[in-house]
């Protein structure tokens, strides 16, 4: 070990950020790649929610009066798209750079190059998949889901572009995984055994093997149009032999597993803020991570919970009811510890607590909506209704955006050595969380009445309650614009930050100055039992 | 002069802003106001409301189930929310640091967790046991005393009546009613927008209807909310659903799969009728099926054709191809001056019997019959400044169908 460490002296010269623009198209250094990848989910968390306000103008009233039907279903498949593989995840991946080798105490990520390819193939992804909706009849317009024949035999000539757009996704998404499994079972510091990680560490580690194992279905199964459409295959089309229901099976085979991968990094983060803010040891480390490790399995059994209207027998059925229902256990310890965190702590409110506060309370309400609708025969009133939307984006956008803007907020002294202003923080919190519940807590009564999603016009006793979720939507649209300006506040002129910028910070990645050192460790630290969540 | 000229007219444009602006503002204020109730009602949550808040009951025996079932988890999920909520928001008011409070250093409890592992599952199964009785008996299907077949097309329902005991079977299409007027804002929106159809499905109450599901081209689902049974029409797939309604009445529900452009304007109208009156309008039905396919040797005047020609192409053809025949190229071509409106007739024909493989164009062979078929092809020949001089018969599309 020491001959390493030795070795590696001579180059201390070189430990600076490179000059000129071209820094950023060649850089392997792992905060480098993590802040491409935040600035750039952020500019698609953008282009994703101008689209959101495009579909919510439209329903703003009952009738047709900004856009065609075509061009809603387009706006709604791309808003779904964009958010989930352009804002989401590609966010999670930069929090991972920045934050993984700071918290195993190692120098950088264990692949830098592969890394650098990882975030540059998605400019282009996104940029080829965007372009389609210029083409000669339009981009993408059968769901974020592409239920076949409707995305074959049905789709418009621009699919190729979409299969091949998702394909590369898939190989970013695969190769940032592979880089993060490396990098937390080869580079962790001396001490740092598997049960000490910081749980932001766990969960990505977990989530990283699922992307691995989910990403090559969808690449099958978007390959499987791909020949559907081109080279006469009939793996999706009836007329053919084939089986469009067999589409459904293999998307949510991928799908059910990403919707966690999209929400268990947002657990890890939340198991930071919380015992932070509440100056408190985290409660039950240990069945937290175990916890995360059963909901990733079950993530695997529980597909069919998206499809109880295709025709099951009734054996599939209750099988994919009853493990679906199983997910609420260990989600449910999650939560209780959380709140054990919480209980008898000494609490301050600081935005990303106000954040993470936000997560456990609304992400609870999308969790206690999915319990309702796994429960088959009442799903069938349920699917494909607003009140699906209204549970998706409870645990998608309060629960998985707010732990990436919590994170922000939480980790922004660290990577930018300077303080946000509390004020407009706090500001912020507040606009978002009326606007996010404005927005789609009405959605749970237009589903339940009858709305069904995904349609442009509707009968006019939904109208009331589309509107109420229009007004919301602006209102946190534009929230999110000043969260761009208080950023932008931060980077410039916010005040010097601490090198443990919160009273109650632990982690090996608080023991550093803020701003982070450009390679965060060149000497494996000394993990301290203080700086120990477990 | 030269002055006040221009200050008359700018203050009369002004004045004509300033009402145009008052009427925004009304407008507006409209519909701040019904927003602002809208809101209140969910706050006041009345009974009366219940129907724009909640799941509907519904009118059969499963519906209701569901329905309770439904309230059953709703309850269930409402306490542990009050429970875990109270906690939390307990904690986050007491132990603040404002307060003076101090940390604990408490971090596990084996007990504790065993706990709230134990009683989650408790609670799941009590979930799951009404859930399981109320699928069982969604899935008690046969017995049937009629089988309709539901058909899924882009974008409107075939409906065909197949049992053995009315010794002929029929079926229609039921397309949307609601006027384009309607839709773009030109005219007023009635009670049932986007909720009507040309011909509603006709059932009788009272006996049990098997529904037979499927689809024609992508993928539909066919919800009748009140009758508590959605299923998915899948293209080479027969999903069965079923229903015993109890009350004569028109149930409402929408295609809620993404089928493509028109998804939302694919409504489903079932009028449940009592057993006679059914049995009355079956038999008039089974007749007018009979004079129907009589029609079928008729030779038709121009006149004729462009009438029933109209009728057909604004049902079945103007989504796509648009009212004035110009499309929307390239997805949906014009049929305006296009060549095969101008070209020889037959090739015009097959197309619309055919369809065109890999495009949105149907094979309306299947929806239309021969007297349909020719007239929509003879009107589109001599309609939207297309003027050919040819004339379409059934007995043309007849051959034609034969001959293939």
């Amino acid at each position: 070990m020491s001959e390493v460490i030795h070795a590696d002296h001579h180059d201390d010269h070189a430990h600076g950020p490179a000059k000129g623009m071209l820094r950023w198209l060649y850089t392997t250094n792992h905060k480098d790649i993590g802040t491409l990848y935040l600035w750039f989910s952020f500019a698609m968390f953008l282009i994703g929610g101008a689209m959101a306000l495009v579909i919510r103008t439209e329903l703003f009233q009952p009738g047709l009066q900004f856009i065609e039907p075509e061009f809603f279903n387009q706006m709604t498949t791309n808003h779904g798209l964009i958010m989930v593989f352009g804002a989401i995840m590609p966010a999670f991946v930069g929090l991972a750079n920045w934050l993984i080798p700071m918290q195993v105490g190692a120098p950088d990520m264990a692949l830098p190059r592969m890394n650098n390819l990882s975030f540059w193939i998605l400019p282009f992804a996104f940029s080829m998949m965007i372009s389609t909706l210029f083409m000669e009849g339009g981009g993408p317009n059968f769901g974020w889901t592409f239920y076949a024949p409707l995305s074959t035999t049905y789709a418009p000539d621009s699919v190729t572009y979409f299969i091949f757009a998702v394909h590369l996704m898939g190989a970013s998404s695969i190769m940032g995984s592979i880089n993060i499994i490396a990098t937390i079972l080869n580079m962790r510091a001396p001490g740092m055994t598997l049960m000490k990680m910081p749980m932001f560490v766990w969960t990505w580690l977990i989530t990283a093997y699922l992307l691995i194992a989910v990403m090559p279905v969808l690449a099958g199964a978007v390959t499987m149009m791909l020949f559907d459409i081109h080279f006469n295959t009939s793996f999706f089309n009836a007329a053919g032999g084939g089986d469009p229901v067999m589409f459904q099976h293999i998307f949510w085979f991928f799908g059910h597993p990403e919707v966690y991968i999209m929400i268990l990094p947002a657990f890890g983060i939340v198991s930071h803020i919380i015992p932070t803010f509440a100056r408190k040891q985290l409660f039950g480390y240990t069945s937290m991570v175990y916890a995360v490790a059963s909901i990733a399995f079950l993530s695997f059994i529980v597909w069919a919970h998206h499809m109880f209207t295709v025709g099951m027998p009734l054996a599939g059925q209750l099988f994919f009811m009853y493990s679906t229902m199983l997910i609420a256990v260990p989600t449910g310890v999650k939560v209780f510890n959380w709140i054990a965190t919480m209980w008898r702590g000494s609490m301050t409110f600081e935005t990303p607590m106000l954040f993470a506060i936000a997560f456990v309370v609304l992400f609870t309400i999308g969790g206690l909506s999915g319990i309702m609708l796994a429960i088959t025969p009442a799903d069938y009133q349920y699917h494909d209704t607003y009140f699906v939307v209204a549970h998706f984006h409870y645990v998608l956008v309060p629960g998985a955006l707010f732990s990436i803007i919590a994170a922000v907020y939480f980790w922004i002294p660290k990577w930018t050595g300077k303080m946000y202003d509390e004020s407009l923080g706090k500001l912020h919190f507040w606009l978002s969380f009326v606007g996010v519940n404005v927005t789609f807590f009405p959605q749970h009564f237009s589903g339940l009445a009858g709305m069904p999603r995904r349609i442009p016009d509707y009968a006019l006793q939904f109208a009331d309650f589309n509107m109420i979720s229009s007004v919301g939507a602006f209102i946190f649209g534009f929230s999110q614009v000043f969260f761009l300006y208080v950023l932008i506040k931060t980077i410039r002129s916010g005040a010097p930050a601490k090198a443990r910028s919160w009273e109650g910070a632990k982690g090996l990645e608080w023991t550093l100055p803020s701003p982070a050192p450009y390679h965060s460790f060149t000497y494996p630290p000394e993990v301290k039992s203080e700086e120990v969540h477990g | 002069m030269q002055v006040t000229l221009p200050r008359k007219l700018t203050t009369r444009l002004l004045r004509t802003l300033e009402i145009e602006l008052k009427v925004r503002q009304s407008r507006m204020k409209n519909q701040i106001l019904r927003m602002l109730t809208g809101t209140l009602a969910f706050l006041a949550s009345g009974v009366a409301l219940a129907d724009e808040l909640n799941m509907r009951v519904g009118v059969t025996d499963i519906s209701r189930q569901v329905y309770d079932l439904h309230m059953t988890i709703f309850y269930i999920c409402v306490a542990i929310g009050v429970v875990v909520f109270s906690v939390l928001f307990w904690s986050v008011f007491q132990h603040r640091k404002s307060k003076g409070a101090v940390a604990a250093t408490f971090h596990d409890s084996t007990k504790l967790e065993l706990a709230w592992t134990i009683v989650p599952t408790l609670i799941l199964i009590v979930m799951a046991i009404p859930a399981t009785q109320v699928l069982v008996a969604m899935y008690d299907t046969g017995g049937e005393d009629m089988n309709i077949e539901v058909r899924g097309y882009q974008w409107k329902w075939q409906y065909k009546y197949l049992d053995e005991d009315y010794n002929n079977s029929f079926s229609f299409f039921s397309n949307l009613a609601t006027p384009k007027s309607q839709i773009v804002n030109r005219s007023a929106k009635t009670d049932t927008y986007l909720l009507e159809v040309d011909e509603h499905l006709r059932i009788p109450i009272n006996r049990k209807v098997r529904f037979l599901v499927t689809s024609e081209d992508v993928i539909h689902a066919w919800w009748v909310p009140d009758f508590g049974i959605k299923r998915d029409a899948v293209p080479g797939m027969l999903n069965e659903l079923w229903a015993i309604v109890e009350e004569p009445g028109i149930y409402r529900g929408q295609c809620t799969e993404l089928c493509g452009k028109d998804h939302g304007f694919m409504p489903i109208v079932v009028e449940a009728m009592p057993e006679a009156e059914f049995d009355a309008w079956y038999a008039t039905k089974v007749t007018s099926e009979v004079v129907r396919q009589e029609s079928m040797s008729k030779t038709f005047t121009h006149d004729e054709l462009m009438v029933q020609g109209e009728v057909i192409y604004g049902t079945y053809c103007s989504s796509c191809h648009m009212a004035n025949g110009e499309g929307v190229p390239p997805v949906f071509p014009a049929i305006a001056k296009s060549p095969v409106a101008l070209g020889p007739r037959d090739d015009h024909l097959s197309l619309v019997i055919n369809g065109v493989s890999g495009s949105a164009m149907q094979a309306f062979g299947k929806q239309l019959d021969a007297v349909q078929l020719a007239s929509v092809v003879h009107y589109q020949r001599h309609a939207f400044g297309n003027d050919v001089g040819d004339i379409s018969q059934p007995q043309d599309v007849i051959n034609l169908s034969n001959g293939q």
